[in-house]
């Protein structure tokens, strides 16, 4: 079986894997990074997006092998020094989650888009988050708190 | 805004913290040493026999531990899945053939269960079953629950005759007849109240463990109510007692009534854990979840509603043809039966009522709760019956609700369909969802509309739910094997900790803050100081779970009562200290004092004197404060609300978009405001998805399941929903100890009706749900044509 080797949370991660492994499952079950989640087997979810050299992927449709070398960060590398990073703070805040299976896809999409688009409209929002489904929220206070998070005022 | 962090404050939730960062600790993050998986192997026909079962080459393949079928469940006695509801009011007993865990000989619907394999890998084990034959022998099947008893639908239990499950009736046939005869103006609906698949985020998992020393089992499952599953599992299916099966659901990402059923996968894992020595786990992938969790709605209806010359309602009479799909799951027939025609009132005066039920088996995944559970498809055609004859005797659609309005001075106000109102005050309602919403600028904003070549429409939905379920001698009349009290228990440590163990399970809904908020304002202990343990039939004495928004009203009112014994034992307890007599302590927040003087004790002290009983009356009482509270409600309860929806229509794509929503809910006392807002807004979604995007369908010839992924089924996205605009209203529940009403399903029960209604309005046809570009433009066309 091929071995890859990455970055995962700033730290080194290696393991042998078969090659239809998916780089979610070599998050999940061999580094046992259980924050990433599935939710579906089509890409549609989001449930799973995670980091890979600072871009949002979804990492249920990648391969372990395909990020090999690669820099990945996950929901629990979001968070410095136990401090909240300040989106994770903003879905407290605005109460941007509830069962909180959806989150941690949902918080890093978040922050790629404000990694892109530092001050986006409300649709601007709503469109990027297209590829996460959330069935608890019904995503209004998922909006707020990205707004919240671009320091928009009235999020 | 309340400030603090008891009742009424927006107490930021305690859950938040790990879900945020990675450490929630759902069940398919949990991994026994040593533990083997499972994959089934599920038939890809709707209706078929099954002459033989060829497993040779999957025990053969790498990693295979065990491969089981339906022979293997039968030889070890393996009782079948059980229903735990049988209606009462139904013209004979409900036809209820067995669901064996695995299939033996015939398999029912798209997704059935064939056969099991277990592997040292789940790759292994996924291999293996695609190495098992099956000999099917394809039978004709239906999938149409209107055409279930059509002599010429091949049959699918023998046991059930005509595929019927049950004829159900409620309400008075001859007063409704009567009224519709000297009627001044009818509304007629036919109508379908599409199938919609719950779809939690989280797929269902279930890890099963025996230990062999204690000859005991653990199921790690997904559940809303882990010791209703304990109870099904351990008495019904594995046939030992309760205390040799522990349930443990921790986290759960979200159950909308497809985590209430006890599921055949979690028996097959338990007792295969036991065959083969090893944890066995098995976590759904989101193609088995669709095919394979328990759908909802799925009815086929005739309404009708007559009026006076008034508009003032005279009788409503409707029949339903309800599928329940191919086997009955836990709740059966609770959903189609007792929480449809019981609130087929309304909000309203509506002197007779009669509803029936045709309940029917179908080539379908079985049917079960989700989100309102037959009270959205009663709102649903009540209010667009409502809106329907308002428009057709051309009486504005808030006066028409108006003159129907169950006035506030009757309350409590029985039905012509069994409830009894507790409480309730629809005007102030409407009034704040009619200004809140500028209904009186419509006009201006339709016209507008028009000038952009945009079809505007707005509706209207009334609707009252009876949630909190239920008084336990409700339940038994009704036909539920279980009580439906809560338990709490409260307990304390010396150093002044309180864990309060509830038997509601919360999966989403915030309860380890709401619950909290309770506690404090009970007992004035400080807010960090209070643990809330649930989801652990080895922690908590015993529960009902979560479903039919009742966690509030039924399980907090239990933490409620537990709190306030203990508030009457810390009284003698602070008597005896300040020496007193225990009639004159008094109790406020957080202190016991001596009434009249300033001496007084903390609650903590009072915790700290019961567990160190140093100074303390043994003579008169046990030490230690801990206490136990079972609570069965009196009654139901019935929030109420209005909401009101604004659509834009693309006449040249049939697109169209909910521009505006406004919700006036009245759920009586709120604890948290965040979390309620929270709620409210996924009702909504929820219901907007079934009015304009879900749908749940079968191939009518062959029963497979073509929308049986996200790429079919479509799930409510960010991009189709608007901001919602919230208000409250507070008639206080009269017989909890709390006053609070419930709000968890109230947005899915409202919002289907507003949406159509407000499509109808704007295309001026009637239109099924979803409300699909696609439907939408050919109504508008055949429309155009109709008036050329
Ligand atoms: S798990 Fe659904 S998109 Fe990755
Ligand atoms: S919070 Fe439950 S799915 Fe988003």
């Amino acid at each position: 079986m091929p071995t890859v080797s990455m970055t995962v949370n700033g730290q080194p991660a290696a393991g042998e894997v078969e090659g239809r492994t998916l780089l979610v499952e070599f998050l999940r079950e061999h580094l046992r990074l259980t924050g990433t989640h599935v939710g579906c087997d089509t890409s549609q979810c989001g449930a799973c997006v995670v980091h890979v050299n600072g871009k949002s992927v979804k990492s249920c449709t990648m391969l372990a092998a395909q990020a090999d070398g690669a820099e990945v960060t996950t929901i629990e590398g979001l968070a410095t020094n136990g401090e909240l990073h300040p989106m994770q703070a903003a879905f407290k805040e605005h109460h941007g989650l509830q069962c909180g299976f959806c989150t941690p896809g949902m918080v890093m999409s978040a922050v790629d888009l404000l990694n892109t688009n530092a001050n986006p409209s409300e649709r601007e929002i709503r469109e990027w988050l297209e590829g996460n489904i959330c069935r608890c929220t019904g995503y209004n206070n998922i909006v707020k708190a990205i707004q919240a998070a671009a320091g928009q005022t009235g999020g | 805004m309340t400030e603090g962090t008891g009742i009424g404050a927006r107490v930021r939730r305690t859950e938040d913290n790990r879900f945020l960062t990675g450490k929630g600790r759902y069940t398919d993050d949990i991994n026994r040493i040593g533990q083997a998986y499972a994959c089934f192997l599920r038939s890809p026909h709707a209706h078929a026999k099954i002459d033989g079962i060829d497993t040779g080459a999957a025990k053969n393949a790498p990693g295979v531990i065990a491969v089981l079928t339906g022979d293997d469940v039968a030889a070890d006695g393996l009782g079948g899945i059980p229903c735990g509801f049988s209606p009462t009011g139904t013209q004979a007993p409900q036809n209820a053939p067995p669901r064996p865990a695995l299939v033996q000989g015939k398999a029912c619907f798209v997704g059935d269960l064939v056969a099991m394999v277990i592997a040292d890998n789940l790759n292994q084990a996924k291999d293996a079953v695609e190495l098992i034959q099956v000999d099917y022998q394809e039978l004709p099947a239906n999938v149409d629950p209107a055409k279930a008893t059509d002599p010429s639908t091949p049959r699918i239990h023998e046991a059930a005759e005509n595929n019927l499950v049950a004829e159900w009736g409620i309400g008075d046939k001859e007063a409704a007849d009567q009224a519709f005869a000297q009627a001044h103006h009818v509304t007629k609906l036919d109508l379908i109240n599409n199938r919609q698949i719950p779809n939690a985020m989280e797929p269902r998992c279930s890890i099963g463990e025996h230990d062999e020393a204690n000859e005991s089992y653990t199921l790690y499952t997904t559940s809303q109510n882990p010791h209703v599953t304990r109870l099904l599992l351990a008495a019904f299916v594995m046939q030992i007692p309760e205390h040799k099966l522990r349930v443990v659901s921790p986290d759960v990402g979200g159950g909308f009534g497809s985590k209430i059923p006890h599921y055949p996968e979690e028996a097959l894992v338990t007792w295969s854990a036991k065959k083969v020595g090893r944890p066995v786990k098995w976590t759904a992938d989101r193609s088995e979840s669709f095919l394979s969790d328990t759908h909802g709605r799925d009815h086929v209806t005739r309404a009708e509603l007559a009026l006076d010359e008034n508009g003032k309602f005279l009788a409503l009479r409707v029949h339903t043809a309800a599928s329940l799909g191919a086997y009955l799951s836990t709740f059966g027939a609770l959903s189609t039966t007792y929480l449809y025609g019981t609130v087929l009132s309304g909000p309203y005066v509506i002197p007779a009522i009669h509803c029936g039920v045709t309940i029917v088996f179908t080539n379908t995944a079985p049917i079960d709760a989700e989100r309102g559970a037959g009270r959205p498809e009663a709102t649903y055609l009540v209010e667009r019956l409502v809106e329907n004859a308002a428009r057709e005797m051309g009486i504005d659609r808030a006066d028409i609700r108006r003159r129907n309005f169950i006035p506030a001075d009757a309350f409590p106000y029985q039905t012509p369909v069994v409830l009894a109102y507790d409480s309730g005050n629809y005007d102030p309602i409407l009034d704040m969802a009619l200004k809140s919403a500028d209904y009186a600028g419509f006009e201006a904003r339709s016209a507008d509309a028009k000038s952009r070549g945009k079809l505007r429409g707005i509706g209207f939905s009334t609707y009252i739910e009876a949630c909190g379920i239920a008084p336990s001698n409700v339940a038994g009349a009704i036909g539920a094997g279980i009580g439906l009290y809560e338990s709490a228990e409260i307990r304390f440590a010396v150093t002044g900790a309180v864990s309060v163990h509830t038997g509601s399970h919360s999966h989403g809904q915030g309860h380890e803050t709401t619950f909290a908020q309770i506690v404090v304002d009970r007992l004035g202990v400080p807010f960090d100081n209070v643990e809330i343990v649930h989801g652990d039939t080895a922690r908590v004495q015993w529960g009902h779970g979560t479903y039919g928004s009742r966690s509030l009203a039924v399980g907090g009112s239990a933490i409620a009562v537990a709190c306030d014994k203990a508030i009457a034992k810390g009284k003698k307890v602070a008597a005896h200290l300040l020496e007193a007599s225990a009639a004159d302590i008094e109790f406020k927040d957080g202190n016991f004092t001596v009434s009249g003087t300033d001496k007084s004790k903390s609650f903590g002290e009072i915790i700290g004197a019961a567990m160190v009983p140093h100074n303390f009356p043994l003579d008169e009482m046990e030490p230690g404060l801990d206490q136990r509270a079972f609570y069965d409600p009196k009654n139901f309860t019935f929030p109420a609300g209005c909401h009101i929806c604004e659509v834009e229509i693309d006449p040249d794509t049939g697109r169209v978009a909910v521009v505006n929503w406004t919700a006036v809910d009245d759920f009586g006392k709120i604890v948290n405001p965040m979390i309620v807002e929270g709620q409210i807004h996924g009702g909504i979604a929820h219901g907007i998805g079934q009015a304009l995007l879900e749908n749940c369908v079968y191939d009518p010839e062959t029963g497979q399941l073509v929308t049986g992924s996200y790429m079919d089924y479509c799930m409510p996205r960010a991009d189709d929903l608007p901001n919602f605009n919230l208000g409250f209203t507070e008639t206080l529940c009269p017989h909890n100890p709390l006053g609070v009403k419930g709000c968890g399903e109230a947005g899915a029960i409202a919002a289907p009706p507003a949406l159509i209604n407000a499509v109808t309005d704007a295309i001026g046809v009637d239109i099924d749900m979803p409300a699909t570009p696609e439907k939408v433009w050919r109504a508008l066309q055949s429309r155009a044509q109709a008036a050329e």
